[in-house]
């Protein structure tokens, strides 16, 4: 397979300076769309190249860049392009290598997303543990600088753009992109309400665009080759490839760049190399932690959007999380309902109140304190807190996601830690 | 209050160097509050957390009430409002760690370190705290110890790292 994301990416291979990224073929698509194409030109290659944000939601991302007021429609000022590099999904590491391997490309990105969109200033909100890909990224940025790939006039056109890394100050809902402006703004990262949406009111009450890293880094590739060449990428219904990752009790666990819609049992068994001796595979969470839990009988769906959507969870991430034979899935539920509890921003009350309900009950069940009707309590929050709408944001009704997934594969396990009194697997204490 | 009095009581709290660091960050923003997170890892990069007296002095340089800017001090796990050791170790506590045996490992480190989470060692080199998801799972598990990205982690790996402080920090 021809490798697009990762193409200056390899085993002990970082192509971390702008010599070595313009070496191969580095910045070609910049030049082409500066000299060539106008932004409508740029906008409908993205657009007709089907990219979909590889944030988690899917979302296409040529009809988020068509949501901001353009010409006499948008009022005089700044309009603003963020790349959400705050990668805190748990199970998910794809982002990090991007930026800590190929800073370049994802620069290459924002300038062509931020033409296209007419940003002159550009934000990376970077988790502020990543501290190598901080570092990266300024050095990186600093040689954009000295030779005109940022600034005033980039590469001598009538476009410029100024370039600043943002470090996070941590909290996961700072992904949500309305919260994460609202910690660009210096605030507490309290999601807002929507609409008005970024792309007409964003940073600064300005026309805001954020897309993901991954996403990001396509758009120099689509602009260089075309629309039509990206979607031949794909071995399924979506275009271009994707990072996919494995972790868990496999034998190579990691992260790889592979077509979109490549079967998901060649990603556990070809690339991660299968189970390792003594595990079974009992599920999986196909794309973070936020995502329902799949089980072995979906191995040979495509990893595309919509057919993992239509099997009843998300392809999210796109980084995998596999449940082995011998961990407790309570536990695991527990574990992910416990994060979703602590990073709940506390806006809203079926969040706020109604996370931590969650966490005690499956604490109960799996300390061996569960009762009969506790399953009951658990099926009544996943239809309250997991009702979209119920909540001001994604957080609650993506947190119970796992559980209520959990509670359709896996109910025997609960009910047999509510009979035994105890974990049957090892009481409670984490894995094996 | 005057102008001078604030000037006055700030450089009695902010050094110089602070000072001229947030007025670069207040650049990039059309009002001041807007560098508020900025201005508090500002203060917090030298003197490892955030004072009271630090965190008033930001806000009356901000123009901002010091509650405001408590709110937004507390929202961020990595803005720390309590002393902490030379080193912080943020320890992964999510899924794929998790699945890993973090629980096991983290005992381990509790109980070489004498400390829990929110705890510093008696030597006061090391503060133990949890931490989402590294984005490192697949070289789980892992944990971040000042700086350093530290995986693979098991038993052995963290009695070599911390095993020498154990004696320091027994009562």
């Amino acid at each position: 397979m021809e490798k697009v994301l990762t193409r200056n990416i390899g085993p002990e291979q970082h192509t971390t300076n702008l010599a070595a990224y313009k070496a191969n073929y580095g910045y070609r698509g910049l030049k082409k769309a500066l000299t060539e194409m106008s932004p409508d030109d740029c906008q409908a290659a993205v657009k007709n190249s089907n990219l979909r944000g590889r944030g988690g939601a899917g979302f296409p991302t040529g009809m988020k860049w068509s949501f901001v007021p353009k010409g006499d429609a948008c009022s005089p000022g700044h309009k603003y392009l963020v790349c959400n590099a705050d990668e805190m999904e748990p199970g998910t590491f794809k982002d990090r290598l991007l930026m800590e391997c190929d800073p370049h490309q994802l620069i290459e990105g924002m300038l062509l997303a931020a033409y296209t969109i007419g940003a002159d200033i550009a934000y990376i909100f970077i988790r502020g543990e990543y501290l190598v890909a901080i570092q990266r990224l300024r050095d990186a940025i600093a040689e954009c600088y000295a030779n005109s790939y940022l600034g005033e006039r980039i590469l001598g056109s009538d476009f410029s753009l100024e370039m600043y890394v943002h470090p996070s100050a941590g909290r996961y809902i700072c992904g949500e992109e309305t919260a994460l402006i609202n910690a660009l703004e210096g605030k507490r990262a309290n999601p807002r309400a929507k609409p008005p949406f970024p792309q007409v009111s964003g940073l600064w009450g300005r026309p805001t665009i954020v897309n993901n890293v991954e996403t990001l880094c396509n758009i120099p590739h689509i602009i260089d080759h075309g629309a039509d060449w990206f979607k031949t990428l794909g071995v399924g219904e979506d275009s271009g490839t994707k990072l996919f990752g494995v972790s868990g009790k496999v034998n190579n666990p990691g992260c790889w760049e592979l077509p979109m819609g490549t079967p998901i049992r060649e990603i556990v068994e070809d690339h991660a190399g299968g189970m390792r001796d003594g595990f079974q595979l009992k599920g999986f969470l196909p794309g973070g932690g936020s995502t329902d839990f799949l089980v072995p009988e979906h191995l040979d769906l495509a990893m595309d959007y919509n057919v993992i959507g239509a099997a009843g969870s998300r392809m999210g991430t796109g980084t995998m999380i596999i449940l082995d034979d011998r961990t407790c899935p309570v536990g695991m539920v527990l574990n992910l309902i416990r994060f979703f509890a602590q990073e709940s921003c506390g806006f809203c009350t079926p969040c706020r109140d109604g996370l931590p309900w969650s966490r005690q009950v499956l604490e109960d069940i799996e300390n061996g304190a569960g009762r009969a009707e506790d399953l009951e309590t658990l099926a009544y929050q996943v239809k309250y807190i997991g009702a979209i709408g119920n909540t001001h944001c994604a957080l609650a009704p993506g947190a119970m996601e796992p559980l209520q997934s959990a509670m359709k594969y896996f109910y025997d396990d609960f009910v047999q830690h509510i009979d035994a009194g105890h974990c049957p697997y090892h009481n409670g204490k984490g894995a094996l | 209050m005057t102008q001078d009095m604030i000037q006055t009581d700030l450089n009695s709290v902010l050094s110089h160097e602070e000072i001229q660091a947030i007025d670069a960050e207040l650049a990039h923003v059309p009002y001041k509050s807007g560098a508020a997170i900025d201005a508090l890892k500002i203060v917090q990069a030298k003197r490892g957390w955030v004072s009271d007296d630090c965190l008033i002095a930001i806000a009356r340089y901000l123009q901002m009430s010091a509650e405001q800017l408590e709110g937004v001090a507390t929202f961020y796990n990595l803005i720390y409002r309590r002393p902490v050791g030379e080193k912080v170790i943020l320890f992964c506590d999510s899924v794929s760690c998790w699945i890993s045996n973090s629980d096991g490992i983290k005992a381990k480190i509790s109980d070489l370190l004498g400390i829990d989470y929110g705890g510093t060692t008696l030597d006061n080199r090391y503060t133990l705290l949890p931490v989402p998801c590294l984005g490192a799972c697949d070289r789980a598990p892992v944990m971040m110890v000042g700086e350093d990205l530290v995986t693979h982690l098991d038993e052995a790996r963290v009695q070599l790292l911390f095993g020498q402080t154990t004696e320091a920090n027994k009562d």
